[in-house]
């Protein structure tokens, strides 16, 4: 299982902060096609960073069952 | 990383500054970032922050520790708001003490500029007639590789 974390627009755009799926051994990219496409919202999701366990990562990377993926437009702090 | 945290209630610029105050430092400069309520000419009636809490406190963190490598006598403390704010809320408070001014002055420009690159924090302007999340406000970043880099600080 994997959890998947959405925030801003993206968030509005899914309907929930968060979302699990079942999956293991899987890039980022083959999630965003596998379970992402149905949301219809790929300009946001390609022009989100993607972190993986709270660190900066790119969307070739792989990740596992325990995992956090979190998807994060645009900053807007300060 | 006591220094560095995101908080839902009212900012105390204060405690930033009595976090880098000790004995060795001679300037403390400080940099306030608040609610305002005309953009462009549109009026904000209140803005709403959202934040990846845990995330976003570590990639202050990670500021403070970029500013060391180029300073490192600096002490930083950084204190981020999210929820609801007021017009002329604190939203950002940032201190930076060092034995010099130069380097204070410096240091608290570069970690604004950072923190609107690279702490997932986001906000959302409430106006009469609408609301939108508001996305890279430098407009100088292209997120090609989707990380963003120290290189990108001008």
């Amino acid at each position: 299982m994997i959890d998947l974390l959405f925030f801003a627009q993206l968030q509005e755009k899914v309907g929930s902060p968060k979302i699990t799926i079942e999956a293991n051994d899987i890039s980022i990219k083959e999630i965003k096609e596998k379970f992402l496409a149905k949301y219809k919202m790929d300009h946001l999701l390609n022009e989100a960073m993607i972190a993986v366990n709270e660190e900066y990562s790119k969307e070739d990377a792989v990740v596992f069952s325990g995992d956090v993926v979190a998807f994060i437009p645009p900053v807007s702090g300060g | 990383m006591d220094n560095f945290w995101i908080t839902d209630k009212p900012i105390q610029v204060n405690d930033c500054i009595r976090k880098v105050t000790h004995p060795k430092a001679g300037a403390i400069s400080t940099f306030i970032g608040i609610a305002r309520e005309f953009t462009k000419g549109k009026q904000t009636l209140f803005l709403e922050y959202d934040a990846y809490v845990p995330m976003a406190t570590k990639q202050l963190a990670r500021i403070g520790m970029e500013i060391k490598q180029t300073c490192p006598e600096a002490e930083i403390a950084i204190a981020h708001r999210i929820g609801r704010l007021e017009i002329s809320e604190v939203a950002v408070a940032i201190a930076v003490s060092t034995p010099h001014r130069d380097a204070a002055f410096k240091a608290s420009r570069y970690a604004i500029e950072r923190i609107k690159e690279i702490v997932p924090i986001w906000k959302k302007e409430h106006w009469v007639d609408g609301t939108k999340w508001i996305g890279n406000q430098k407009e100088t970043t292209s997120y090609e590789n989707k990380i963003p880099t120290k290189e990108e600080m001008h």
